[in-house]
């Protein structure tokens, strides 16, 4: 039930488990100083938001959370990878490639508390709004793909999903058609090793990484807790895609080092002791000794984020406290683009039947 | 005046609105250079190139959700499922993403994205290729559904389906694409001051004892049952747009004629008939002199071909209808 798992001998990595930086053959990457700490600083902070909003969820303030835990270098190390102008498909567990988007925390909790179900400009933001079906969002990719091919652009998409959503027809009809079309597309799967309470045995003969050869494009493995090798293997599949060569699967190899979501109970299905094994390959803290040990950053430093992430605390639970309510219009708004007579009629009828309680409370 | 066949208006029709509009691109399976298997598309691949008429892999699902893709991205994308029966991998796409994208980001993306379907029977074909699954698209927020019934509606709703910012399932009757009628191709379908558009039903034939609601393939079929009526006059009504439906134009008919036929070739379960009587029901009342009558498919998946005429509404089971409502 808990055979450990690890990720293929092939799979690139740059900074071990210990935080030692060792050198890979293609996918070497030189990051500034200013980069490597921006990362560090991207993942505590979206931790520190995962947690608050996992709490939140706990005290009633939020109706579902779906934690992020342990798959921070995946996620904000692809979506730092992207150029402003790349556009990004997320899943409801992405929180760290919207954090990398510039998606604001409260924007990312609001469909959580019930207020939307979006949140964000998708345009203004590159950066789809949160995909719940499981795939639906690779073909979107492929076709927004398409479409930047159509405009001649130099940019590319990030089409984001889990090793479970492998499965689905969709994820693979998104394969073949960026595969015939040649679409600008990096599909990014984190196998976080576990969908709801399934294991990859149920989704996969062969590792994730080498479907993508019988579909006719390049796929890599990376070590998904490793966020140089991630954003190194990334900004290699996206100069790749906008170059004109192509899509590429990239998977991640990670942890979900929380529940499935905040309705789910992990204890159920898998032990203990699989968690804390991954808890040694901990993204963050293998990035923060590597940051020490090259004296990238110091003791103030780390200090300096901590506060941030405290302050960021802060705002996120005031901040989801204090969402305004939607007005009952919000039922009727933007269903349709141009006018519908059904929308007219119900809002008049809906309003109708709240003024008709005498003390308005209906209203 | 022009005289084209039905599916040579919507080819009209397409030319027009990718000749107006760049954004306006063609995605489906056969649609290039065999122009399609009902030649909808024909010529089209040759005329604007092959970037904006595509050859899709043969996979539904994969044509409407890149679609949704192309859209975000400003395209206009008008794709073919190739058959009525062959919808139904797109269905999650269709419902869960076209439908409620423009809401879920809350206005922010449009899905200006039309869904060709040629459906309906009486053709003579194997399973699958008969269906009337319009229902189920009507019955989902966030859709339009439009099914013109003659050549000039065709010509002019499907450019006005391309024009629209919302998603649109535009159902064609296979059986009628081969009829001909005068099309007036100098129409400017998009100039709404000069053009009804399409989300209205069309009064087709004036009558003062039944009135007749029927839409795609049906209404050639039932306005041969009132010229074929010689005792009672019928009112035929073309709702052509069957979401919304536009209920002012069959209940003010009712209101004089008192009674109402519905006819469709889909099954009668859970129908658009049973949402029609329900609404004259709701607003016409006492102008009833008879309950709301269907005439629709049976309920049991669409029979093997040699069975059909026993399956459709035809003239008499219309008129047998009718005979009904009077005699109430």
């Amino acid at each position: 039930m808990t055979t450990e798992r690890v990720p293929a001998a092939a799979a690139v990595q740059l900074l071990t488990p210990e935080g030692e930086r060792v050198p890979h053959p293609d996918y070497d990457i030189s990051l500034s100083d200013d980069v490597l700490r921006d990362l560090y600083r991207d993942m505590v902070l979206v931790r520190r938001l995962d947690t608050e909003a996992t709490a939140l969820q706990r005290q009633g303030e939020l109706g579902l959370w779906a934690p992020c835990l342990g798959q921070e270098a995946a996620q904000v190390g692809s979506g730092r990878a992207m150029h402003e102008n790349d556009f990004a498909f997320p899943t409801y567990r992405d929180h760290g490639v919207a954090w990398a988007r510039g998606v604001a925390p409260l924007e990312i909790l609001a469909m959580f508390r019930g207020v939307t179900n979006g949140g964000w400009d998708p345009i203004r933001k590159r950066c789809a709004p949160y995909m719940i079906v499981i795939g639906n969002q690779a073909l979107h990719g492929v076709g927004y793909g398409m479409g930047i091919q159509l405009d001649g652009a130099e940019e590319a998409v990030v089409a984001y999903f889990g090793d479970g959503a492998t499965a689905e027809g969709d994820v693979n009809e998104a394969f073949v058609f960026a595969s015939v079309y040649n679409a600008p597309v990096v599909f990014f799967c984190q196998n976080n090793q576990w969908a709801i309470s399934q294991s990859q045995e149920r989704h996969s003969r062969v590792p994730i990484y080498e479907r993508a050869a019988g579909f006719g494009f390049p796929g890599v493995q990376v070590d998904g807790n490793d966020v140089l090798a991630v954003m190194a293997v990334t900004a290699h599949a996206l100069d790749r895609a906008r170059s004109g060569d192509g899509p590429t699967l990239i998977e991640a190899y990670t942890y979900r080092m929380g529940a499935h979501t905040t309705s789910d109970d992990p204890t159920r299905y898998r032990h203990a002791n699989e968690v804390e094994v991954w808890r040694l390959r901990d993204p963050i803290e293998r990035l923060k000794v590597f940051l020490a040990r090259q004296g990238i950053a110091d003791r103030a430093y780390f200090d300096v984020v901590e506060h941030e992430a405290d302050e960021l605390a802060i705002l996120v639970r005031d901040g989801v406290r204090s969402m305004p309510e939607p007005s009952i219009d919000a039922i009727f708004d933007n269903v349709y683009a141009e006018p519908h007579p059904l929308m007219e009629e119900q809002r008049r009828t809906l309003h109708a039947y709240e003024a008709s309680f005498a003390d308005g409370a209906g209203a | 005046m022009t005289q084209l066949t039905m599916a040579k208006a919507i080819t009209a029709g397409l030319r027009k609105a990718m000749e107006d509009d760049p954004k306006v691109v063609l995605f489906g399976e056969d649609i290039g250079r065999l122009g399609g298997v009902f030649r909808v598309t024909d010529g089209l691949q040759k005329d604007f190139g092959e970037h904006r008429v595509m050859d899709s892999p043969l996979a539904e699902s994969g044509i409407v959700g890149t679609a949704v893709g192309l859209a975000m991205r400003g395209y206009r994308p008008v794709v073919e499922i190739q058959f009525d029966g062959f919808v139904y991998p797109a269905f999650d796409q269709i419902v869960s993403q076209v439908a409620k994208m423009h809401r879920r980001t809350e206005g922010l993306l449009m899905m200006p994205i039309v869904v060709r379907i040629p459906y309906g029977g009486g053709i003579g074909a194997v399973e699958h290729h008969s269906e009337s699954p319009e229902a189920y698209f009507t019955h989902t927020a966030g859709l339009r559904v439009l099914s013109p019934s003659d050549p000039q509606a065709a010509y002019l709703t499907i450019q006005q389906a391309i024009a629209c910012d919302d998603p649109v399932v535009y159902f064609e009757p296979k059986r009628r694409y081969w009829d001909k009628g005068d099309v007036d191709l100098s129409i400017d379908a998009t100039d709404l001051a000069q053009v009804p558009g399409p989300w209205r039903a069309r009064l087709v034939r004036r009558g003062t004892d039944v009135t007749v609601a029927c839409y795609g393939p049906m209404v050639r079929t039932c306005l041969e049952a009132a010229e074929a009526s010689a005792d009672v006059s019928l009112e035929v009504i073309d709702l052509q747009s069957l979401s919304p439906l536009d209920m002012d134009t069959v209940v003010s008919s009712v209101e004089r004629t008192g009674r109402l036929v519905v006819v469709h070739e889909a099954t009668a379960n859970g129908g658009l008939g049973a949402e029609v009587a329900t609404r004259v029901t709701e607003r016409c009342f006492y102008s009833l002199e008879a309950p709301v009558l269907r005439v629709a498919g049976f309920d049991v998946p669409y029979p093997p071909s040699r069975l059909e005429e026993h399956f459709l509404p035809n003239l008499d089971r219309v008129l047998d209808a009718v005979d009904r409502a009077m005699a109430f």
